[in-house]
Parts: structure tokens; sequence; C-alpha cells
């Protein structure tokens, strides 16, 4: 296998972008990519999306990006794997790369979610929709269902939960491209509006448009387009029951930790090794049970962590220093993608206010469904 | 001896009292609690329909029957609310319960008295020898227009009976039927709401029919009114079913048990099955009971059973109506009511 | 619901229908075709328990745009008492009432409807006894 690295990154703002259409945001986001990174040439392109079809009604998604970026005849795959599609577009690169068939891919992730389909079904067509959607549980609902079984089975509160908003709303108003740039207080978590007990509004990350493209090349390669290389150091993905009413634990995802086994093991390091990490946060519980599940904290510890500091911007081990998906907004395909771009970033020391201390290795996780799917990258800068 | 194997009711949770629906349209509630006789009436929950009514109540009678559903022939539902205009509700209950395929299914209508119409063929089927047992429900989602004198009654729920000779726990012994072209009350293809002839639905419909019904019953049988423990009529409100009682000779103590409208409202196809089924849930072997159902259009069916010592062994298989009606009452208030009985006009 | 594919879960929402691995006992709600524990192929057809215990639960307070008029309403996983477990609403109940541990059992409704046009969808839903 070859060494593969990230030589440039490129994204939209994330939110409600009004004027641009699907095409136009991914478009941005790859050039911006593509210029970033200084490639004279792009071998094949990986697209992630979860549901184009459902918010905008295209598909062939592939094909229209390579098409509106000029791009033909150079072949383009569109990725899914829910929430988690972005990351799985980014492997399926890398693992292009490393495998010696190609030498620079653009991975990509996209998603339009506010052009007026209903957003809460078509989220939920990451869950099993004959059994757990067809009885009329929804994202919010499924996360919701976690959280409570979490503060039973180990005495999380709901004050740990809106600890999570807070830090990461904290980071996300030093983040540029973020949704949200506003902070929000513990006292405004815990008084927003109940979506689904016992989450409320702002445990939940919004709505969002949004684009983001990397450029992936061969190590060997990337000397000629910039000093500053970051290396994928391992690339692992792994699966659980599509419904989470299967799961022996309710209060575990075995996805993550499995993926996260495999990741330490190709890096060859140890949690602790990892310097700072985004987490999938599409609900604030995601984040605390995923930072157990990375090994960050000890099961059930991770309410007591964040509510500790430990997960701030210059805690031990600082989680989601993007604003993760709660701030910076979670436009479903390119989530995976935008937590690369953090970690390089990062890694970069590029990362402005919000640089994080001695960033070496950073690890994101991005997570499909309620976890039936998990992809981690471990990212090192050499 | 052929009758009532096994019997099984349900009414939904949900209530709503008289005194909230004349509020709403500036009524005294005084005065219809004391003309009708109507205190409140159960509501199903927008997750209930006639189908799901049914399926609950026959799973009782299955329960009381201890049969095996693949033995039952027939099943007939008789309702004014069947969820489809066109598709019958029970091909759902069979293969909810595991009855059939092989089975006669039919969904019956004539206004209130459809219930017992499919109590009657599935009696009949069996008495015939065409099968071993036959499922006749009554069950109703009635619907009364908003402001109408009808939305003091119209409620909720059903009874399932399963006919067979084995193991009878009510032996039918006579039945009659009387019926006339009689425009009191109908509900055209494609409206929502019934509609009805105000006084025109008293003594030359409901009465005229009970009554006619009741007596050549009496006569076919050979019995009086003094021979029966209990008598039911259709309950299309707290007094007519008590002035029929008295027109035909049976006092309000023969009444009593089956009377249960006060509470539950007038379910419609439901109604003289439930008063049935609440007289099954206290009847000792040997009662004989009386029931004349009554439907508008119009016309009426009698029986005439007597209680088996069977009764006693299925009696507490499966809830009692009047658990049901006491226990477990969540009240609606209009606004939550008009919600569930889809009266309100949705941006849909 | 498109007919076709409502036709075919009718032996699940209707009649708790599951699989049984003939070789290692694991149940399984919907059937499958390959058991995940044994990788056995041989399953005999039972029907789940209806009753159960509420292992977590959550109050829905925005729904997709077909469950939106329904709204409060709960929705938990429930351990049958065979083991199994499953997704269900929970009908008829004060949504603060309902708890952790909470004893349960499966009842037949009607679950959603595709508009004013389309099938009366139905299938279980949970009640507190």
């Amino acid at each position: 296998m070859k060494d593969v690295a990230v030589i440039g990154i490129g994204m939209t703002k994330f939110g409600e972008l009004w004027n641009q259409s699907l095409r136009d945001i991914f478009v941005e986001a790859a050039l911006k990519a593509i210029e970033n990174s200084k490639v004279d040439h792009i071998d094949s392109i990986y697209v992630g999306t979860m549901s184009s079809g459902l918010f905008v009604g295209q598909e062939h998604i592939g094909a229209v990006m390579t098409d509106y970026l000029g791009m033909n005849p150079i072949p383009a795959t569109r990725v899914e794997s829910a929430c988690a599609s972005g990351g799985a577009a980014f492997r399926q690169a890398y693992l292009e790369i490393a495998s010696g068939q190609s030498e620079i891919v653009l991975a990509g992730g996209v998603e339009k979610m506010t052009d007026g389909a209903d957003v809460t079904e078509s989220l939920a067509t990451a869950a099993d929709q004959e059994y757990e959607v067809y009885n009329g549980v929804t994202f919010p609902g499924l996360y919701a269902m976690i959280a409570r079984a979490h503060m039973h089975q180990f005495g999380t509160t709901r004050e740990q939960l809106a600890a999570v908003a807070v830090k990461n709303h904290k980071n996300g108003s030093m983040n540029p491209n973020a949704q949200f740039r506003s902070q929000v207080s513990l006292e405004q978590v815990m008084k927003s509006t109940m979506v689904a007990d016992p989450l409320r509004l702002l445990d939940c990350s919004p709505v969002s448009d949004g684009a983001a493209a990397v450029i992936l090349c061969s190590m060997d390669a990337a000397k000629k387009f910039t000093n500053n290389p970051i290396k994928v150091i391992a690339s692992a993905q792994a699966s659980d029951t599509i419904t989470l009413h299967s799961r022996e634990s309710l209060t575990t995802l075995k996805a993550v930790s499995a993926a996260a086994v495999k990741a330490y093991k190709q890096a060859g390091i140890k949690p602790a090794d990892i310097n700072f990490a985004e987490a999938h946060d599409c609900f604030t519980i995601a984040e605390i049970v995923i930072t157990e599940e990375l090994g960050f904290f000890e099961k059930g510890k991770g309410g007591a962590a964040v509510e500790q500091g430990l997960t701030s911007l210059n805690g031990k081990i600082p989680i989601n220093s993007s604003g993760g998906l709660k701030s910076k907004g979670h436009p479903v395909g390119a989530t995976g993608i935008a937590q690369i771009i953090e970690l390089y970033e990062q890694l970069t020391g590029k990362a402005g206010d919000r640089q994080v201390n001695n960033a070496r290795i950073g690890l994101a996780q991005n997570m499909g469904g309620s976890g039936a799917s998990c992809i981690i990258h471990i990212l090192e800068a050499i | 001896m052929i009758g009532i194997v096994g019997y099984g009711s349900y009414l939904p949770r949900y209530r709503i009292k008289v005194d909230q629906i004349a509020k709403q349209w500036g009524a005294d509630p005084e005065s219809i609690k004391r003309g009708l006789q109507l205190y409140e009436k159960t509501v199903p929950g927008l997750d209930e329909d006639t189908i799901t009514i049914s399926v609950e109540a026959a799973k009782y009678a299955l329960k009381r029957a201890r049969i095996d559903p693949q033995k039952i022939g027939a099943v007939y539902i008789g309702s004014e609310s069947h969820p489809y205009a066109v598709k019958p509700s029970g091909t759902v209950l069979i293969d909810a319960l595991g009855i059939g395929p092989h089975v006669h299914v039919a969904s019956y209508e004539f206004a209130c008295k459809a219930g017992t119409e499919a109590m009657f063929v599935a009696y009949s089927l069996v008495k015939a020898s065409e099968m071993d047992y036959a499922l006749g429900i009554g069950a109703d989602t009635s619907q009364g227009a908003p402001g109408d004198a009808l939305e003091y009654s119209a409620s909720a729920g059903g009874s399932a009976f399963i006919m067979g000779k084995e193991n009878v726990a009510a032996e039918i012994l006579f039945t009659n039927s009387y019926t006339s072209d009689t425009p009191d009350f109908w509900r055209r293809e494609g409206e929502f709401y019934p509609r009805h002839a105000g006084r025109f639905t008293g003594e030359p419909a409901y009465f005229k029919h009970i009554l006619n019904a009741g007596k050549n019953l009496l006569e076919k049988s050979g019995m009086s009114p003094k021979d029966f423990k209990f008598a039911v009529f259709h309950m299309p409100n707290g007094k007519f079913p008590q002035e029929a009682g008295k027109k035909l000779g049976f006092t309000k103590e023969q009444l009593e048990a089956g009377w249960i409208v006060p509470w539950m409202g007038n379910t419609y196809s439901g109604s003289s099955p439930t008063g049935l089924s609440a007289i099954l849930d206290l009847a000792k072997p040997n009662d004989k009971i009386f029931m004349v159902s009554f439907g508008s259009g119009a016309g009426s069916d009698g029986f005439i059973f007597q209680v088996t010592d069977e009764i006693e062994k299925v009696r507490s298989l499966a809830p009692k109506v009047k658990d049901m009606l006491d226990n477990n009452k969540i009240y609606l208030d209009y606004g939550e009511y008009a919600k569930f009985r889809r009266k309100i006009i949705l941006n849909e | 619901m498109i007919s076709p594919r409502y036709a075919r879960e009718i032996p699940q929402r209707y009649r708790l229908e599951a699989g049984r691995c003939t070789v290692c006992n694991a149940i399984y709600f919907p059937p499958r075709l390959i058991c995940p524990n044994c990788k056995s192929k041989s399953f005999e057809e039972i029907k789940l328990n209806e009753e159960g215990t509420l292992l977590t639960f959550t109050i829905i307070r925005v729904g997709s745009e077909k469950f939106s008029k329904e709204v409060p309403y709960a929705v938990g996983i429930i351990e049958l008492k065979d083991g199994v477990r499953l997704t269900a609403q929970l009908a008829d109940c004060a949504v603060d009432k309902v708890e952790i541990g909470a004893k349960v059992k499966l009842v037949f409704r009607k679950i959603q409807e595709e508009g004013k046009w389309g099938l009366h969808c139905y299938g279980y839903k949970a009640i507190l006894i």
C-alpha cells in the first residue's frame, strides 16, 4: 500500500445558502480545494451525499459534478453511507491512491437540505424504514433514546448534554465557515424547545447546506505540490445493526469502537496519542458516547469529561475544535469531509483563534444513522 | 345447541363529557343530561378505527372461545364507519388474528344494526352446518356533525361474537327481524357526516321497528317479559331504550345491566352488541336475555339468548365492559376531541 | 405506503411473526435469511410474545409530516418476554407517565396513513399495563 496525504482543502460556508444550488456549492468547494492544493490534474472524483435524491430530487451526482467542474471524462462516483457519506468518499479516495490505481483524487461531500423537502423524513431514511421509521421514530428520537438509556445507566445529566453544545458553539464562534458563530449558555440550551425528550433544539445539529472537498495525493507525488503534506495514517470503517433496538447495549456504539480499534492498530498508536479529534456530534449525546467509544474516557464518564472541560479547546483532548456538527452545521454528506478539513487546518497550524496547541495527530470520526456505520481517519503532520 | 361460544368488547380509553360539547355550542348541559340521559362518551384515539376496534374485540372473543382461529369459517364486520369505502375491513382482521385464508369475509352496513346483522348471519351459517364457527362483529367510530344533537352520543367501540355448537356460553333460542324503507337517517356516498330527519327518527323509525320486532319475537317464542333476567335495546341515547323496554313490558331492573349508553355513548353498530356483552359479563347460567337492535333506514334484529354453565368458565378470560367503561379513562377537551375526530380543517 | 411493500410486512406488523434459528435458537424480528449469530440458514416461524418491558423511550415533539398531527407521542424500545426487542409507539398514555422498566403489552393500531387517498397502514403499538 502506498502512503497517502491530504494536500489541499476547500469548503463553502455552512448554513442556509438560499442563492446557491446543490451543484453550485459542490463546485465552489471543489475548485477551492484544487486551487489550494496546486495540483495539475485530478485522476478521479468521489462525492459523498446522503440523499440528494430526497433533498433536491437529483441522483447521478458524480456525473453532475464532474460535468460542472469541467472535468469530463474523468471517473466520478457517488458514495453513500448516510451521515457518514463524506467519510466514506474520503476513504474510497484514500484506497484508490493507496492501491496504486490513481495518483491524485478529489474527495468531496455535499448536501443541499433547504430546498423544501421534509427534512425529518429524509434524514430518517438512514434508520430502518420498516421497523423503526414506520412506527414514527425520528432521528432525534433515536438519539434521545440513547440519551435516556445513558442517563439511566450512568447517571449522565441533562447539564452534561448541554455542556457539549456550549463547548461546540464556543469553538464554532471562532470558525469563519460555521453556520452558527454565536455562543450559547448552559441555560439557553436547557431552556430551548424540546424536540425529543430529553433532547432539546440546542442539542441537535442544524439543517444545513454546504459542501467540502479535499485533494488526496500519493505521498511520493505530494512533494511536487506542497512542503506540508498531511499524512493519512489510518482509514478504518465498521458496521453495526441498522436498528438501534437490535443492539445488545443501547448505550454503546459498537461500530465506533470497532473502527477505532482498527484505526489505532493501523496507525500504531493508542487513544492517548491523539492530540485532538472531530467527533460526529449530530446530537450532544452522540459526542459523549463517541468519546467513550474512542477510548478517550471510561464508559459512562464521557458526560463528566465535558463538564470538567477535558474536551475543551485547551483540555486534555480537544473535541470538535471546528464547532462540530452542532455549531459548524451538518450538511450531511459534506460533514465527513469538513472534519478532514478541520484536521488539516489544525495540523498545518492554520486554525486561527481555535488552533489546538501542539496539534500533531488528529482523528476524525464520521458516523451514519444511529451508529450503523462508522468511518475513522487519523491524520498526522509530518 | 347453537349460540355464542366466545364474546369480547373493546372501548377506547378516551372520553369527552357532554358538558364539554354543550359548552362549545352554547347549549345547556343539564337539559341534555336530563333529556337524553347521556353524561360522557368514548372517543377513538387517532390510531383507532373500526378495524382496530374489531381486532381487539375479536381477540378477546377468541380468548373466551378458546378455539383455533383457523376453525372460523366466516368473519363479518358490521359498521357504518368502515375505514375504506371499497376494501373490506375483515381482511385486515383475519390476517391480524390468524384466521383463514379459507374463510368467508364481508363488510356489513345497515346504520346501527350492522353488528346484529353480522351476528345473525354468523349464527345462521353455523345453524346451517356450513361451518363450525363464525365470527360476527359490530363496531363503529361513529360520526356526529359538530353542533348536531348526534354529537353528544356518537362514540366508538365494538363487540365480537363467535358463534358455534360446542361449549356454547349463551344459546340462541329465537331470532326475528323487522324491516321497512324508512328514511330517518342516512349518509350519502362521499359525505362525511350523516343526516337525520329529527323527530321522525323516533316514533316512526326507532320505536316502530324495535316494538314490532320485539313483539314478534315474544310471540314467536311464546315467552313474556317476565321470563327474562335481562333485556337490551339499541341505545341511541339513554331515554329511547328505556321507553322501548317499558312499552314492551320490561322493567328498569331488566334493562340496567345492558344500559351502558350514559357513559359509553352510542357506539352505533356496536351499541346493543356491547350492551349484550356487558350483560354476559354478569349473567348467571339459565338467565334469559332479550335483545333488539335498530338500524336506521330502517330495521331491527331480535334475539333471545339463554346463558349456559359455560359462561362461568369464559367470563374472566378477557376484560369486562364495565371495567373498560370505568377505568383508565383519559378525558379530552373539545379542542382535542375535534382534532381526534378530524373535525379541524387542515392544510393538506 | 406503497401497496406491495406494505403487504409484504403484514405477517410481522399484524401477527408479530418472527424467525427462530433452528441451530442456535436466536430469534429474529423480522425474520432473516441467514443467522448473524451462527450463519445457519434454517429457521422456524414463531409468534412473538405480546408482553414486555420498556428499555428506553423518548417523547417525539417534532415529527415528520406524516406524524406531525400526532405529537407529542411516546416511542420506546421494548424487550418482549421472549427476549426480542423492537421499536414501537406507546399508545393511549400521558407522555409524562412513561418510565424505563414499565411493563407493556402490544396492541393492534393504525400506525399511519398515506394522505387522504392511500392505504390505512396498521401494525403494533404498546400500551402500559
